[in-house]
C-alpha cells in the first residue's frame, strides 16, 4: 500500500512527509524528520518521554499515527528556545541541576510549559499530578517539581 | 494497514462492514496504538473517527447532554456546564492516565476496549446514559450496561459504532460521583470502581439511585439492590449498611496481585458508601 501523504505544521514551520500507516508520530518526528529532542521510553503512553503538543493539546506522541495528523500544528522540545535564548524553564532546570540522564527532559519541559499557559501559578500538588505521566528514573521529581514552581513564581513577576 | 478517515457516521460504518479482515475503530488510540504495539491486535483496516463531527461535540439535547464518542477526557474537564450537571461522569473520564492521555483518551474508546475496569463505564452506566450506535441497519441506542458483555467482547454488530452518549435530563437536586481505588495515587487501573447517581427530594430523602460496579465482575455491573436499598431513605446509617451489604453480594471479582478477591469485595462496599455519600452531598447543594 502506497504511503500517506501528511503535511502538517511543525514548531511553525510547514513540513510535508511520507508514513506508512503503523508509523507513529514519534517516529515521523525521530526517523523521518530527524527531530530526536522528543524521546521514545515505553512507546505505551505511560512514560511521557515523547510529550508533545498536537493542536495545542499535551499528548504522547507513541500514541498518535503520523497519518492522523495531516493539516495539524505540532510542537516539540525542538521549538522550545528560541535561537540561543532557552526557555525559562529550561534556564531554571539548568540551574536546579533538574536532570541526571536527561532522557525524561525533554518530555518534562514540554508537558511543564503547557502546565504553566494553563495555569501560572500551580501549587506543588497541582505540578506533581500534572506531570505524572512523565516519569523520571533519575532525579526523585524533588528538583523538577521545585524548577518548575521556581519558574512559575519568576515567569509571575514577568 | 489501512488507514482512513471518514467525515461522516455513514462512510464509517460502510467502511468498517465492508472490512474482509480485522478492522479497529480509533478514538483516542491510547488503547489501540498500545495492543498493536504489542501484537494483540494487528487489523488490515483502521477507521479513524475524529473526523466526524458528532463523534466530537458536547451538545445539549432535550434537557440532557450529548457527548460525542471520541471527545477527549481534557475536553471534558474544561466544560464547567457539563462538570455541574454530571460531575462523576467527568471524574471518571479525568482519573484515566496521565495529562498526556487526557488530551487523547476518549469514553467511546473506554467502553470499546472491553475492559471491566475501564473508569467511565461505572459512572455512566449510574448516569443512566444510552450509547448511540450506529451501523449498517440503521441507528439504535443502548443503555450502557448493555453495551458490555464481556472482557473484550461488545454487544456491537459488525460495522457497528458508537456514536454518542445520551445523558438523560435531571430533576432538581441530583447528581453523581465516582470513586475507584488504586495501590497508587495516579495512573493506574481500577482495583475497584464505583459510580453512584442520586435524586433527594426537599426534605433530603432519596427518591431515585443507580449504582454501578467496576472491575468486580466480567462486565461493569448495574446493582439495582444496591439503589433499592438506599431509595427511601436519608442515607443514614442503617441505609449505608444496607448499601454496602447489597455492593458486596453482587461483587464476584477476580483473585489477583492487584487485589484478592476479599478485598475487592470490601473494598467495593467502602467505595459505594463513599461515592453515595459525595453524590447526596452534591445533590443536596446542586
Amino acid at each position: 500500500m502506497a504511503k500517506h501523504h501528511i503535511q502538517a505544521q511543525v514548531n511553525g514551520d510547514e513540513v510535508e512527509f511520507l508514513c506508512e500507516t503503523e508509523e507513529t508520530l514519534l517516529d515521523v518526528l525521530r526517523d523521518t524528520l530527524n527531530m530526536t529532542g522528543s524521546k521514545e521510553g515505553c512507546s505505551s503512553g505511560d512514560c511521557g518521554a515523547c510529550s508533545v503538543m498536537l493542536d495545542g493539546r499535551l499528548v504522547c506522541s507513541c500514541l498518535v499515527l503520523g497519518c492522523e495528523v495531516g493539516g495539524r500544528r505540532i510542537e516539540t522540545i525542538e521549538g522550545m528556545a528560541q535561537g540561543e535564548k532557552l526557555h525559562p524553564l529550561q534556564q531554571r532546570f539548568l540551574e536546579h541541576a533538574a536532570l541526571q540522564c536527561g532522557i525524561c527532559t525533554p518530555g518534562v519541559l514540554v508537558a511543564s510549559k503547557a502546565l504553566l499557559e494553563r495555569n501560572s501559578n500551580p501549587t506543588e500538588t497541582e505540578v506533581r499530578y500534572w506531570l505524572a505521566g512523565n516519569l523520571c528514573r533519575c532525579t526523585g521529581y524533588d528538583k523538577i517539581v521545585t524548577a518548575v514552581m521556581d519558574t512559575a513564581a519568576a515567569m509571575r513577576k514577568g | 494497514m489501512r488507514y482512513e478517515a471518514p467525515g461522516t457516521v455513514e462512510g464509517a460504518v460502510a467502511l468498517l462492514a465492508g472490512a474482509t479482515g480485522e478492522a479497529r475503530v480509533l478514538a483516542g488510540g491510547t488503547d489501540l496504538l498500545v495492543q498493536m504495539r504489542a501484537d494483540i491486535v494487528d487489523p488490515g483496516l483502521i477507521v479513524d473517527i475524529k473526523k466526524i463531527p458528532e463523534t466530537r461535540a458536547i451538545t445539549e439535547e432535550k434537557g440532557g447532554w450529548r457527548i460525542g464518542a471520541a471527545v477527549t477526557g481534557a475536553e471534558l474537564k474544561e466544560h464547567p456546564k457539563l462538570k455541574k450537571a454530571w460531575p462523576g461522569v467527568v471524574e471518571a473520564a479525568n482519573l484515566i492516565g496521565s495529562t498526556q492521555v487526557q488530551g487523547r483518551a476518549t469514553m467511546g474508546g473506554n467502553l470499546c476496549n472491553g475492559s471491566p475496569a475501564a473508569d467511565s463505564v461505572p459512572a455512566l452506566i449510574a448516569a443512566g446514559a444510552l450509547a448511540t450506535l450506529a451501523g449498517p441497519k440503521g441507528r439504535r441506542d443502548l443503555p450502557v450496561e448493555d453495551v458490555m458483555l464481556g472482557p473484550r467482547r461488545l454487544a456491537l454488530e459488525k460495522g457497528e459504532i458508537v456514536v454518542s452518549f445520551l445523558l438523560p435530563p435531571r430533576p432538581p437536586r441530583s447528581s453523581d460521583a465516582y470513586l475507584r481505588f488504586i495501590p497508587r495515587t495516579e495512573m493506574d487501573i481500577a482495583v475497584v470502581g464505583a459510580g453512584v447517581n442520586l435524586t433527594v427530594d426537599g426534605s433530603g430523602i432519596v427518591t431515585a439511585a443507580r449504582v454501578s460496579l467496576g472491575a468486580v465482575a466480567p462486565r461493569v455491573l448495574l446493582v439495582p439492590e444496591a439503589a433499592q436499598a438506599i431509595i427511601g431513605s436519608r442515607l443514614d446509617k442503617p441505609a449505608q449498611e444496607r448499601l454496602e451489604a447489597a455492593a458486596r453480594a453482587a461483587c464476584r471479582p477476580i483473585d489477583d496481585k492487584r487485589g484478592t478477591t476479599e478485598f475487592r469485595i470490601d473494598v467495593a462496599a467502602v467505595l459505594t458508601r463513599r461515592a453515595a455519600l459525595i453524590a447526596l452531598d452534591r445533590a443536596r447543594t446542586s
